[in-house]
């Protein structure tokens, strides 16, 4: 073993190898890891957050979703009820209607009848009279008669 | 196998001790100015590359994506800060470095020692050198060098960490305690001596440790070389060492891999046990 200068030497040079790199190597890498560190938990809580915000938002979105269906349905509905009361309506109106109808037919008709009835005993009575008068035809003067004649006709349209 | 050459014996320790010698230069008359050139080379040439590599990456290092070389180092890194932040408590900031410090040169050093034996040697040789060593950390000097830097790096941490009344205290009150002024001071002199012994010896542990595990890693491939040590093609027994040389160079190899790793890990390691228990209180 021949400890020498040899020794002072790797000594010193050792020592400003340890002083370089402690001052210009290390704080460089411990610096950029902890740069590194903090920029990938920020990024880590960013990502949760972003996770977070987009549950929430299909949340609220799946609640908004519920909602306008609910208000669809209940408009659909509204609308058939609407639908059926139209129809209840018009179904009503066009009874009445009908009913207003089938009445002034009847009236009509009974109308008609009474008239039919009328102008067919005018005729009798006419008839009546035109066949007593033709027995009869001297001894019977209309303007003589007349009361007669009015009597008897009257009979025939009360008869 | 054919650097020093020789059909005897005398050739095979020739060719040891060939490898066992430092390329030196003397700077001053008498033994204490010997300098291992060979030993100071390689370690400030692994010290530059290091640090172009380290600090060159660090300049561009971004907290952005990182690129290839950045993630290599940034796994290094995290692994030393991770082991110094579960190991030491003080609040210094020079631990973390030194340890990756020492576990970088300490292993691109003993790294040296998986190279064929007579690689580099020879090239030297025909460059005009004599001999070369290319195993720094097989030299003591660099591994007593180092230590003795972590050895000053204790102390300081010890002082900066806890003042020097405490500091200074302690060598006098640790690890025997006691209480009333009469037993404290029968038990200083035994703490002081504790303390001194302490001290001396995690600086020659640190060294003989990695230095006799390089030293003989070193010696056990120039035994290996020497195998087919001035052997020829003629010689039938030739193919059998051949065979052997190869086998024992492949295994001691793979082996090395793991005691040149696991030394600079220990080397490291220890240091920043060291350095954890100065910043202590007792």
């Amino acid at each position: 073993m021949d400890i020498a200068v040899t020794l002072v030497v790797q000594g010193l040079a050792f020592f400003l190898v340890v002083w370089l790199v402690m001052h210009f190597g290390w704080p460089g890498f411990i610096n950029a890891l902890e740069t590194r560190q903090k920029k990938i938990a920020e990024g880590l809580a960013a990502a949760n957050k972003g996770q977070k915000d987009l549950d929430d938002a299909k949340l609220r979105a799946q609640e908004i979703i519920r909602e306008a269906r609910d208000k669809a349905a209940q408009i659909v509905e509204q609308a058939n009820r609407r639908a059926n009361e139209i129809v209840d309506d018009a179904k009503t109106a066009a009874v009445t209607e009908g009913q207003r109808l089938v009445a002034h037919a009847h009236e009509e008709i009974s109308l008609e009848v009474t008239r039919a009835r009328e102008g067919l005993r005018k005729q009798v009575a006419g008839l009546a009279v035109r066949g007593a008068s033709r027995l009869l035809s001297r001894e019977i003067d209309a303007s003589a008669h007349a009361d007669l004649l009015d009597k008897l006709e009257l009979e025939i349209e009360r008869g | 196998m054919t650097a020093s050459a020789g059909e005897t014996g005398g050739g095979m320790t020739e060719y040891i001790q060939h490898h066992l010698t430092y390329l030196t230069v003397q700077l001053r008359p008498g033994a204490f100015w010997t300098l291992h050139l060979d030993t100071v080379f390689f370690s400030l040439v692994f010290s530059v590359l290091f640090m172009i590599v380290f600090i060159g990456a660090a300049r561009r290092a971004t907290s952005g994506v990182p690129g290839r070389l950045q993630c290599a180092i940034e796994m290094m890194v995290e692994f030393v800060d991770r082991i110094v932040k579960e190991t030491f408590g003080g609040k210094s900031r020079l631990v973390a470095p030194v340890a990756i410090t020492i576990f970088v040169m300490v292993f691109l050093m003993n790294f040296m020692d998986l190279l064929p034996v007579d690689a580099l040697p020879t090239f030297a040789k025909q460059v005009g050198l004599g001999h070369l060593r290319t195993v720094a950390t097989a030299d003591i000097n660099t591994t007593l060098g180092m230590a003795l830097c972590v050895f000053l790096l204790i102390q300081w941490v010890g002082i900066t960490e806890k003042g020097l009344v405490t500091f200074f205290g302690e060598w006098f009150t640790a690890p025997f305690h006691a209480h009333g002024i009469v037993a404290k001071i029968a038990l200083a002199p035994a703490n002081l001596l504790l303390r001194l012994i302490e001290e001396a010896v995690r600086p020659l542990s640190l060294s003989l440790r990695l230095f006799g595990n390089m030293y003989a890693g070193e010696l056990i491939f120039v035994l290996i070389a020497v195998l087919t040590l001035g052997s020829k093609l003629t010689h039938f027994a030739t193919y059998g060492f051949g065979a052997l040389q190869l086998g024992a160079d492949f295994l001691w190899t793979g082996f090395h891999i793991l005691i040149i790793t696991l030394q600079a890990f220990i080397f490291g390691m220890l240091t920043i046990v060291y350095l954890s228990m100065a910043a202590e209180r007792h």
